[in-house]
């Protein structure tokens, strides 16, 4: 059972009152009736599924109910980071070189 | 500063029936008994309410994470950072104290959603550490400590409420299987 | 009574505490303390069971928990009997039953030994190249026949008795392993402060201290500073000493599970104890002092009875004061075998001879053998053990071949060397490394926040283990927030020490030879199996393994896969860490489903959910169904009814006159806060704005992808509060899915979202005289239908209690839902019900309520819908806000799929035969004469029998189906061909003026 650290509950908390919720950073479009049959599939079917440093979304539902960001190595299975949603997505990584 | 006049919470004319009511369980260093209902809400509220909230119920509501504050029988049990589970033991009514409130909030009542279960004894941790994968020693989560988790298959809101008690909040409906996992728990518990 | 082989002075037992046994119907004596293995050893008991495949007479090999031979089954009664019980690990208990297994019809004459004389036809790969034709015969011949043969001992056939308790742990320290490292790491971090863990898996603490006889540790026999220092540690606050506890998986961050046998070895454990305990421990650091295990030699027949390690010897003479046989053999390649041989001969047992591999060795092992007069025979093999049920002889040759000599001998030690062990550290994902210098694989790259210590970290020397030990533990506390320790390092005055041995197989055993040399006794892998796998293509270790078993059984090869391995890479010419290691996994020895289980059997299986009103339906006799977690009344059948006769009566008296029905399992929430009506408009299909205060509406939920999620009624009990309800199963994923937009979608909106399923209890009150049931007991509500029209709701009392009235109705009568606090549901139900009986209503149950919404069309999202119906494909368009510019889902419905023609729309469908009804999820075709496989255009996803109706009806989803009103459809069935119409979905009052009715 991974620990995750919560950023709204300051610290880490078991994997067993969290919830993995999907990729991040994938905003829904303002004007989404407008958009066309591609840019939606985009939006809505297609996924970057990368073998390495992903960008997801957590909910920390048995715990604050809060849904966040974790930046993961899917590779490891290590989290590198989290942090609230709306934050912008990190522009460097703990530990990553320049 | 003048005490904020509590409401006291309605009676009704036909009979309560809380679910396990009366169930207690003794074991070796821990005894697991429901507790009596109390009122409850859950409030929601941003930062800037906090205050004329506060003092509205009488209690200031915590601003840490994994904390509580108490006061005259009333709890403020900080879950999450707009989220707090009120729970009123003497008798009074905070959502009638909140209703007098016009700084933005939401509160709710959930009196009847909840139960309470006391886990008290020398072996209370343990017993809830049977179900619950947090760390519950006194310096990870010290008397007055409160967190929404999980117990076994349910969620719960724990609350220490001393060193060796704690009061386990859940659902109505989870009572029966909380206080039956508790049970077992508690009879392992002290080997 | 001391029995055969019990030596008296020797050994660490009371011999005065006798404990009487069986083992095959035979009595025996034993001590307690005693193992199975050493009580029957002490009887002189050697043939303990038949091995796997060649039904080989099996004897004890080692003293632990790699025991991969004495394998038995002990019963206890009925309901406990256990098997592939290593008789080294259970303890002896006064009355213990233990039986062996794979033979028949007794162990000593075992028909199934044949396949020993066969065995030319059962070498590596045998399965999966004889059982290959014909086909058919696999599964009628083949498989049952494998089955039956396979596996060791009886399962149990009745359901285990016993319970099984599981808890949560933390520290800042937890050492696994409680031999003189563990012991010494774990002293070092106890005396920091930080809370520490210390798990052994034996019954008592110091690991190779119980046989070492040379070892001294501040002034002390080793064992006895050993059980100082646990005594010490258990005496501390902040020290949790487990024993009989396996460490079996070391997981992510480092959480560790941990499996203590808690009352396995207790005459009469009594039901207030579990049987087992799981312990699920989250450290800060891990010490992993796991010590190392001592290989066997590879060569002929050295599985015969009697052959055993030597440290395993040690153990039974130097803790449990028994000898393993009265005129012994040593067949070795390193000094710790040297130690056993003096052991031994210092207790009065004669040692045959000393056969060293090693062409010159030297020491004060080997100066003290040959100055206690015992014969040693260097640069010298045993090729083959002579005897069969025991052994009777060793077969002594140069190493390099020449005449041989034959030495009569009732046991034979062996010792090849020690393996580390590093499972844990390996499942801990640390990559291993090969030390070319004393062969052996040793922790590598660390992954996680942990260290090895002593043996397993390929510490040679008791000295040196307990320095690193004691230091690892210094640091690993302090590491975790602990203060410098005040303590000191325990003194070791006298150790022993030894390394290097060897891999693979000895002389005799060797390429291009046929005997049976076993690597892997467990699952009877030999020398010339690697050797056949290499030989027929394999090249990876994994798939060596995979081909042979070797290391595939309960006891994951802890002795067989460096000599696996080594033999593998011989035969590729390659060296070892080039072959490779196969992975370790999880569990380290054989973990029981009782304690993974834990508590979660019967009623904590899963929570079983009650609604308040459930003492009251049951006490009415309801037969009740599981929906999710719930519990529902399903019906109420009086005196004489089956579930037809009581659904039937129950919706003619609904329609007739009204009923009562529990929704409190509904899914409620209250959305709270000025931009509440936004935020509907933004999750539901329909318009919010606009909606009065006092009314309802019935909302649609989508899927951004425009497919229907879930429905419900909404109430708006003031601008800013709506009284939203989901389906019963929707409950927990719409909460969900409606926060998930709420902070991350739509987080300026101030609104905020509380789950009152449980707050409050629903009875729905339906039928023409649902008003009169209600009324007397409200108060403060005016119910004409002006005041109180339908789809409307109203806060005030019932029962002197807070409730929310809604007049709705999901059976298309003039209908309302009664909520009240849970706590009162049921006394406010009672009330209903005796103001309801004067009127002849009757209580029902889901099954009515599914039959009565059915009659209207009314539909169940996830019954009538399955994730990929539209509101259009429902017949719902008029619940989409035409004019709105967004809401979840928007997009979606305009996709080319969603608007496509000939998707398939929701029916009604009428039997030709009005008794008939359908199967829900029957398939629905236009030709019943075309060929199969048929095209299918649809599907029934409701049917039932309607008494109001007096015929059968259903709901179905027909491609193009609005279209087809009046065609007659097909619907196949293994008994014939159902003809059916298509209507539309309103059987029942179709203009809707029972309402108001």
């Amino acid at each position: 059972m991974l620990l995750i650290r919560c950023p709204y509950c300051e610290e880490e908390r078991p994997e067993l009152e969290f919830r993995n919720a999907g990729e991040a950073h994938i905003a829904r479009p303002t004007n989404i009736a407008a958009e066309s049959d591609d840019d939606f599939e985009k939006f809505f079917f297609i996924r970057a599924n990368p073998k390495g440093v992903i960008y997801e979304r957590w909910r920390h539902i048995h715990g604050c109910a809060r849904f966040f960001n974790a930046v993961r190595d899917t590779v490891t299975d290590k989290f590198v980071m989290t942090y609230k949603a709306g934050e912008p997505k990190p522009a460097k990584l703990p530990g990553a070189s320049k | 500063m003048a005490k904020a006049a509590k409401t006291k919470a309605a009676e009704a004319s036909v009979e309560r029936r809380p679910a396990l009511a009366g169930r207690t369980l003794s074991a070796p260093g821990v005894k697991v008994e429901m507790l009596a209902p109390a009122e409850r809400i859950s409030l929601r509220a941003p930062q800037a309410s906090l205050a004329a909230l506060s003092k509205a119920l009488d209690v200031t509501l915590p601003a840490q994470p994994k904390s509580s504050a108490a006061k005259d029988g009333r709890t403020a049990l900080w879950l999450g950072p707009d989220e707090w589970l009120i729970i009123d033991e003497a008798g009074n009514d905070p959502l009638a104290d909140c209703a007098k409130v016009t700084a933005l909030h939401s509160a709710v009542g959930i009196s009847h959603r909840n139960v309470g279960i006391s886990v008290a004894g020398p072996a209370a941790a343990v017993t809830v550490n049977s179900g619950c994968p947090q760390d519950l020693s006194l310096e990870a989560f010290p008397v007055g400590a409160a967190s929404r988790t999980i117990l076994g298959k349910s969620e719960i809101v724990l609350l220490r409420t001393a060193e060796d008690s704690f009061r386990v909040e859940c659902w109505r409906s989870f009572s029966d299987y909380v206080f039956t996992l508790l049970s077992e728990a508690a009879s392992d518990a002290a080997n | 009574m001391n029995a055969m082989f019990r030596i008296s002075g020797a050994g660490r037992l009371s011999q005065a505490k006798t404990a009487s046994f069986t083992f095959d119907d035979k009595s025996y004596i034993g001590i307690e303390g005693d193992t199975l293995a050493s009580a029957l050893l002490a009887n002189g008991v050697h043939l303990v069971g038949r091995s796997f495949k060649y039904h080989r007479p099996r004897g004890v090999l080692s003293a632990g928990a790699e025991e991969p031979n004495a394998l038995v089954q002990i019963v206890r009664d009925d309901a406990r009997k256990t098997p592939n019980v290593r008789a080294t690990v259970q303890e002896l208990y006064d009355g213990l039953t233990a039986h062996s297994q794979n033979r028949w019809p007794s162990l000593a004459f075992d028909v199934g030994a044949v396949n020993d004389v066969a065995s030319p036809l059962f070498s590596a790969g045998f399965y999966y190249k004889t059982f290959m034709w014909p086909k058919s015969a696999w599964k009628n011949l083949y498989e049952p026949k494998i089955r039956a043969a396979a596996g060791l001992g009886v399962s149990p056939d009745q359901p285990d008795p016993d319970h099984y308790a599981s808890r949560y742990a933390h520290c800042e320290v937890l050492v696994l392993g409680g031999g003189a490292a563990g012991i010494a790491a774990a002293l070092a971090a106890a005396e920091t402060g930080v809370r520490v863990i210390l798990a052994d898996e034996q019954a008592e603490f110091g690991g190779s201290l119980r046989f070492e006889s040379g070892a001294r540790i501040d002034d002390q026999d080793g064992y006895a500073w050993a059980q100082g220092a646990i005594a010490k540690l258990k005496a501390m606050d902040n020290v949790r000493v487990l024993s009989r506890t396996t460490a079996f998986g070391y997981y992510a961050q480092n959480f560790v599970g941990l499996v203590e046998r808690v009352s396995d070895h207790l005459k009469n454990p009594g039901h207030d104890l579990a049987r087992e305990r799981l312990w699920q421990v989250r450290a800060g650091r891990v010490v992993i002092a796991t010590g190392a295990i001592e290989r066997h030699m590879v060569f002929a027949n050295n599985d015969r009875p009697g052959v055993m390690l030597a440290s395993a010897a040690r153990t039974y003479l130097n803790h449990f004061g028994v000898a393993v046989g009265r005129n012994v053999g040593v067949y070795t390649a390193n000094d710790s075998a040297y130690a056993a041989a003096i052991d031994l001969k210092k207790a009065g047992v004669n040692i045959a001879a000393i056969v060293d591999l090693r062409d010159n060795p030297a020491g004060p092992a080997i100066d003290e053998a040959r100055a206690l007069g015992i014969e040693i025979n260097f640069g010298r093999a045993v090729v083959s053990a002579g005897g069969k049920l025991r052994v009777s002889s060793m077969t002594v040759q140069p190493k390099n071949g020449g005449g041989g000599r034959t030495i009569p001998v009732d046991a034979i030690l062996m010792s090849a060397g020690w393996t580390p062990s590093v499972h844990l550290f390996s499942q801990s994902r640390g990559k291993v490394a090969f030390n070319d210098e004393t062969k052996r694989f040793v922790p590598g790259t660390y992954a996680q926040d942990c260290v090895s210590v002593g043996a397993c970290n390929g510490t040679d020397g008791l000295d040196a283990t307990v320095d690193e030990a004691y230091a690892a533990g210094a640091k690993a506390a302090k590491e975790a927030g602990g203060k410098a320790g005040k303590g000191a390092k325990p003194k070791v005055d006298a150790g022993e020490s030894w390394s290097r041995g060897m891999l693979g197989a000895a002389p005799g055993a060797g390429p291009g030879t046929t005997v049976k040399a076993f690597v892997d006794f467990q699952n009877d892998v030999t020398a010339k199996d690697i050797r056949q796998a290499v030989h027929e293509g394999m090249r990876s270790i994994e798939h060596v393994k995979r081909f042979t078993t070797n290391g595939m059984a309960t006891d994951q090869g802890k002795t067989s896969n460096m000599h696996g391995l080594a033999i593998a890479a011989d035969e590729l010419g390659k060296p070892i860490p080039q072959v490779g290691l196969t992975t370790f996994r999880a569990p380290y020895t054989p973990v029981t489903f009782g304690s993974i289980v834990g508590h979660a059997r019967g009623a904590l299986f899963d929570p079983t959910r009650r609604t308040a009103t459930h003492g009251w339906a049951a006490s009415q006799g309801a037969v009740f169904e599981d929906v999710g977690h719930w519990k529902r009344a399903w019906y109420f059948p009086r005196a004489g009814e089956d579930m037809h006769a009581a659904v039937n009566r129950e919706c003619v008296t609904v329609r007739k006159v009204g009923g009562l029905f529990d929704a409190s399992t509904l899914g409620k929430i209250e959305v709270v806060g000025p931009d509440a009506a936004k935020f509907m408009e933004l999750l539901y299909t329909n318009p919010w704005e606009k909606l009065e205060t006092g009314r309802c509406r019935y909302g649609i939920m989508l899927r951004e992808d425009g497919f229907i999620y879930d429905d419900g009624v909404v109430g708006r009990l003031a601008p800013d509060r709506f009284h939203v309800t989901t389906t019963t199963g929707g409950a927990p994923r719409v909460m969900n899915h409606m926060e998930d937009y709420l902070q991350t979608e739509f987080p300026h909106l101030n609104v905020w979202l509380t789950s009152i399923t449980e707050q409050w209890a629903v009875i729905a009150v339906q039928g023409p005289k649902s008003r009169d049931i209600i009324a007397p007991l409200v108060e403060g509500i005016d119910m004409s239908d002006e005041a109180m029209p339908h789809m409307s709701v109203r806060e005030g009392k019932i029962c002197g209690v807070p409730t929310r009235l809604f007049r709705m109705s999901f059976t298309g009568e003039r209908g309302f839902e009664v909520n009240v606090p849970a706590d009162y549901g049921e006394a406010v139900w009672e009330a209903l019900w005796a103001e309801g009986q004067k009127h002849g209503a009757t209580a029902y149950g889901t099954e009515t309520m599914h039959v009565l919404r059915a009659e209207k069309g009314y539909i169940i999202v996830g019954q009538d819908t399955d994730g990929t119906v539209t509101p259009n494909d429902a017949g719902l368009d008029w619940a989409v806000g035409k004019k709105k510019t967004d809401f979840v889902g928007i997009r979606g419905l305009t996709r080319p799929d969603l608007v496509a023609k000939g998707r398939k729309q929701l029916v009604g469908l009428k039997t030709k035969d009005p008794k008939v009804v359908l199967e829900e999820g029957a398939q629905i075709v236009t030709d019943p004469k075309q060929p199969i496989p048929m095209k299918m255009i649809g599907h029934v996803t409701s049917s039932y029998w309607s008494e109001n109706c007096g015929r059968s009806i259903a709901l179905a989803l027909v491609a193009g189906g609005r279209d087809r009103m009046g065609e007659t459809l097909y619907v196949p069935m293994p008994n014939g061909t159902i003809e059916v119409e298509i209507t539309g979905m309103v059987f029942v009052d179709e203009k809707g003026e029972r309402l108001n009715g």
